[in-house]
C-alpha cells in the first residue's frame, strides 16, 4: 500500500505536470528548430509569435462566448483555434515578405537575422500589449477537472490523491495529434521530404528542382500552427500573460539546443527532458521517502536538489552542460 | 578628439535634445533624461567593445548590469553586525567551499586536459557540490534571513562610499565574465547569443532569490549618494544665496516680504532637485568622457587593429599567430566590466536596488538597439545610440498620446477604443524601438555613425 501511495504521489506531482509542461515546450521547440533548420536562424520573436496567436484565440473565444456558443465540456478556445492559426500564419508571412525575405536574398549572416528577429520581437510585443494589455487573463472554460484528488482517494482508498485537470489531457491529446501529423508529413510526404532535403543541403535541393519559396512558405505555415497551438495550450493550462510568453522562449531555446538544433524529433525529446528536470529536481522528495523507507530511516530534510526558485535556472544549466559536452545536442542536430 | 566630426554630431545632438526637453517640459525632466542617457551611453560602449570591436554577441547584458547593482549593496550599505555574528562563519565557510570547487574544476581542466572522462569529473563535482553547499550554508542563511526580516535580513555591505562600488562592480563583472567566457566563448555566434542570454537569466535568478546577499525581491532602498541630499541643500546658507543670486530679477519684482520669502522657499526646493541631478550629470559626463577617450585610444592602437582583424577574419588572424581565444576572453571581460560599471551607476542614480526589475527587454535588447542604431564599431556611434534611443524610449509615450488624440479626436470621451488606446500608451515605445531597429537594419545597416575604416 505504501508503495502504491508513493507511486501515486510521484504521478501527481511529477509525471502529470511534467508531461503537460513537456508537451507545451516540445511543440514550441519543434517550431524553433524548424525555423533554424530551414531558414537557418534562431528566431527570438518566437515567444511573442506564440503570444500573438494566443491573443487572437482569446479574442475569438470572447466573441464566441458573447454569442453564446460553447464547446460543451471542452474549452471554447479550441473552437477559436483555427482563426488564431490563420491570423498567425498571416502575420508570419507578412513579416517574412517585408523583413526576412530581403536578408535571405542578400544571404546575410545569422547574426543579422537574429537582430532583425529582435526588431520583430519588439513590434509583436508592442502589438500584443496594445491590443490585449499586459495583464493576466484566464480564458479557460468548460469542465475543469477530470479527476479530483478527493474523488480519487474515495475511489481507491489510498492516502494520496491524484488530480487530473482536463487541460492536461487536452494538452497531451493535442500534442500527440499535432506531432503525429507533423512527423508523418516530414517523413512520408513529398513536400515534407523536400523540406528535409532543403534543410540538409540547400544547393543540392535547388539542383533537384525544389522550389525554395514553397519550402519557406510551408515552413512558416507549420511554425505558425505550432506556435499558436503551443501558446493556447499553455494559456489554457496556466494563464495568458504576454511577459510569461516572452520568458518561455528561454526554456524553449534550451529544449531546442539540448535536442540538437534543427532536429524536430530531438526538440520533441528535449522539451520533455527540460520539463522533467525542472520539475523533478525542484520537487521535495521527503514524503516519497517516508512511504518507501522504514520508519527508522525517515529523512529529516526536504530532500530537494535545489529550491523551486531556481526552476528556470535548471533548464539554462542543462543547456550549458549540453553545450560543453555535446555542442550539437544530444540527438545530433542540423538535419530535419 | 574634439575635432572629430562624429564627436561633434554626438554631443550636439545630446545638447539639443536636453535643451529642447528643458524648454518644453522642465529642467528636472531634462536632466534626469540626460543622466539616464549618459548611463545608457556607458552600457552601449561596453556592448560596442564586445560586438563592435571583436564581433562577440553578448545577450547577457542584463546579468552584468545586475552584478554591478549588487556591488553597490556590497560596498555601500552598512554591515548588519547581528547577521554577521549568527551566520557570518557559515557563509564564509561555504564561500571557501565554493572557491575550492571552482579551483578544483580548473585544476582538473588543466591537469587532465587529455583525459577521456575529464568532462564527466567536472560534471560530477558540480552536481555533488550543489546539495553540499545547501547543506553547509542552509542553517546560516535561515538565521541571517530571520533577523529583522522586515527591514534587513541580509548581511549588509562594507559601508564605504558608493563611488567605490562602481569599480567593484566592474571587477566583479569581469570575474563573472571570465567564468562565462571560459564556458561559452568557443561557441558559434548564434549559440553564443542564446547561451549568454540564458546565463544572464541564471544570474538574475541568483540575485533575486539569495536574500541573505541582496535582500532579493524585498529590494534595498535608501542607498548612499556621491552627491548632496536635497534636504541638506535646502538648509544650507550658500545654496539659498545661490538661488537668490540666479533669481534676483524675479525676486526683486515682488515687493511684499512675506510673499518674497515663500517664493524663495519654493525656488530653493525646486532648484535643489535640479542641482542634485546636475551634480550627477557632471560625474556621469566625466565617466563617459574617460571611457570614450580610452576606447578611442584602444580602437586606434595596434591592439584595436588586431581585434578588428580577428573580427573580420578569424582564421587569418590565427594564422598570423594571434591567440584568438585569449583575446576574445580578454575583450569579453573588458566589455562586461564596463557594463558592470554602468550597472552600479544606474543603481546609484536610482538610489535603490530592485532585482525583480531586471528584464531582458529593457536591460539587454534595448542596449543592443542602442549599439546597432548608433553605429557598430564606432564609440561615438554607441554614445549617440545611447542618447537617441533613450530619448525615444522616454518620449514615445507622450508622442503616442498626441497621435492617438489626433486620430481619436472625433470619438467621444467615453469611447471604449479611445480609452483602451490611451491606457496602452506605454507600450508604443516597444513598437517604436522595433520599427526603428528594422528600418535601420534595412536602410542603414552600419548604424547612424558608421565605423571609420582607417587606412594607414
Amino acid at each position: 500500500m505504501d508503495f502504491l501511495n508513493s507511486i501515486i504521489l510521484l504521478t501527481n506531482f511529477i509525471i502529470v505536470p511534467g508531461i503537460t509542461y513537456g508537451s507545451q515546450l516540445a511543440l514550441g521547440a519543434i517550431g524553433v528548430t524548424l525555423i533554424y533548420g530551414v531558414l537557418r536562424f534562431a528566431n527570438f520573436a518566437y515567444g511573442d509569435l506564440m503570444a500573438f496567436g494566443t491573443m487572437v484565440v482569446i479574442l475569438m473565444t470572447w466573441y464566441l462566448q458573447s454569442k453564446g456558443i460553447s464547446f460543451g465540456l471542452l474549452p471554447t478556445a479550441l473552437l477559436a483555434l483555427p482563426i488564431g492559426i490563420l491570423l498567425t500564419i498571416a502575420v508570419s508571412l507578412f513579416f517574412d515578405k517585408t523583413v526576412f525575405e530581403y536578408y535571405r536574398n542578400k544571404k546575410s549572416n545569422p547574426v543579422t537575422f537574429i537582430v532583425v528577429s529582435l526588431g520583430i520581437m519588439f513590434v509583436l510585443n508592442a502589438v500584443v500589449r496594445i491590443i490585449i494589455g499586459p495583464n493576466d487573463i484566464n480564458f479557460m472554460d468548460g469542465h475543469k477537472f477530470i479527476m479530483k484528488a478527493r474523488e480519487f482517494k474515495q475511489l481507491t482508498g489510498l492516502n494520496e490523491g491524484l488530480a487530473i485537470k482536463s487541460t492536461q489531457v487536452i494538452t497531451l491529446v493535442t500534442t500527440i495529434i499535432t506531432c503525429s501529423i507533423l512527423f508523418y508529413f516530414l517523413n512520408k510526404t513529398k513536400t515534407g521530404k523536400s523540406m528535409r532535403a532543403y534543410s540538409n543541403n540547400e544547393d543540392l535541393a535547388l539542383l533537384s528542382g525544389i522550389d525554395p519559396k514553397k519550402i519557406v512558405l510551408i515552413t512558416w505555415v507549420i511554425v505558425s500552427i505550432l506556435a499558436t497551438v503551443a501558446g493556447t495550450l499553455y494559456g489554457l493550462d496556466k494563464s495568458f500573460k504576454p511577459f510569461t510568453y516572452f520568458n518561455n522562449l528561454l526554456p524553449i531555446f534550451a529544449a531546442t539546443i539540448v535536442g540538437g538544433i534543427g532536429n524536430p524529433l530531438g526538440a520533441f525529446y528535449g522539451g520533455f527532458l527540460i520539463a522533467f528536470s525542472e520539475i523533478g529536481l525542484t520537487y521535495a522528495y521527503k514524503k516519497f521517502f517516508k512511504y518507501i523507507m522504514p520508519e527508522s530511516l525517515e529523512p529529516s530534510t526536504l530532500i530537494q536538489f535545489i529550491s523551486t526558485d531556481y526552476k528556470f535556472a535548471i533548464s539554462f544549466a542543462i543547456l550549458i552542460v549540453v553545450l560543453i559536452f555535446r555542442p550539437n545536442g544530444i540527438f545530433k542536430g542540423k538535419v530535419i | 578628439m574634439i575635432k572629430n566630426i562624429d564627436f561633434r554630431i554626438c554631443f550636439s545632438v545630446m545638447t539639443i535634445l536636453t535643451v529642447l526637453v528643458g524648454l518644453f517640459q522642465s529642467w528636472g525632466i531634462a536632466l534626469s533624461m540626460l543622466n539616464l542617457c549618459l548611463i545608457s551611453a556607458v552600457m552601449a560602449m561596453g556592448v560596442n567593445i564586445q560586438w563592435g570591436f571583436a564581433g562577440l554577441i553578448n545577450f547577457g547584458v542584463m546579468g552584468f548590469l545586475a552584478i554591478g547593482g549588487l556591488a553597490t549593496i556590497l560596498v555601500s550599505v552598512p554591515p548588519v553586525h547581528e547577521a554577521w555574528s549568527v551566520g557570518g562563519i557559515g557563509i564564509l565557510i561555504s564561500g571557501l567551499f565554493l572557491a575550492a570547487v571552482v579551483i578544483s574544476v580548473f585544476i582538473i581542466n588543466k591537469k587532465l586536459s587529455k583525459h577521456k572522462y575529464k568532462n564527466y569529473f567536472v560534471f560530477l563535482i558540480i552536481i555533488l557540490s550543489i546539495p553540499l553547499l545547501k547543506f553547509i550554508a542552509g542553517p546560516s542563511i535561515n538565521k541571517i534571513e530571520s533577523i529583522n526580516a522586515a527591514t534587513s535580513g541580509f548581511l549588509g555591505g562594507a559601508n564605504l562610499p558608493i563611488i567605490f562600488s562602481w569599480f567593484v562592480g566592474a571587477i566583479l563583472s569581469a570575474l563573472v565574465a571570465f567564468v562565462v567566457g571560459k564556458v561559452c566563448l568557443g561557441l558559434r555566434s548564434d549559440y553564443l547569443a542564446i547561451s549568454t542570454l540564458l546565463v544572464s537569466g541564471i544570474i538574475i535568478t541568483i540575485v533575486k532569490h539569495e536574500e541573505w546577499l541582496s535582500r532579493g525581491v524585498k529590494n534595498v532602498i535608501g542607498l548612499k549618494r556621491p552627491v548632496p541630499y536635497e534636504v541638506n541643500l535646502q538648509e544650507s546658507e550658500w545654496f539659498i544665496n545661490l538661488v537668490q543670486f540666479f533669481n534676483s530679477s524675479k525676486l526683486s519684482n515682488v515687493l511684499d516680504p512675506e510673499v518674497k520669502i515663500s517664493l524663495l522657499n519654493q525656488l530653493v526646493i525646486s532648484s535643489s532637485g535640479v542641482f542634485v541631478k546636475l551634480c550627477f550629470s557632471l560625474i556621469f559626463l566625466v565617466v563617459v568622457f574617460v571611457i570614450l577617450y580610452f576606447s578611442e585610444k584602444a580602437l586606434n592602437s595596434p591592439w584595436g587593429r588586431m581585434m578588428r582583424a580577428i573580427r573580420d577574419n578569424e582564421e587569418a588572424a590565427r594564422a598570423m599567430g594571434k591567440n584568438v581565444v585569449k583575446q576574445h576572453l580578454f575583450i569579453f571581460m573588458l566589455g562586461s566590466a564596463i557594463i558592470g560599471f554602468a550597472g552600479a551607476m544606474l543603481v546609484t542614480y536610482d538610489g535603490l536596488f530592485t532585482p525583480s526589475s531586471y528584464q531582458p527587454l529593457r536591460y539587454t535588447f534595448l542596449i543592443w538597439v542602442m549599439v546597432l542604431l548608433g553605429g557598430t564599431g564606432n564609440n561615438y556611434g554607441a554614445v549617440l545610440g545611447g542618447f537617441v534611443v533613450w530619448f525615444i524610449w522616454i518620449q514615445s509615450a507622450p508622442f503616442a498620446m498626441v497621435v492617438i488624440n489626433l486620430f481619436t479626436g472625433h470619438l467621444d470621451e467615453t469611447s471604449y477604443i479611445k480609452d483602451h488606446l490611451q491606457n496602452s500608451v506605454p507600450y508604443f515605445r516597444y513598437l517604436m524601438m522595433g520599427l526603428g531597429l528594422l528600418l535601420v537594419m534595412r536602410y542603414r545597416p552600419k548604424g547612424l555613425l558608421p565605423e571609420k575604416v582607417i587606412k594607414n
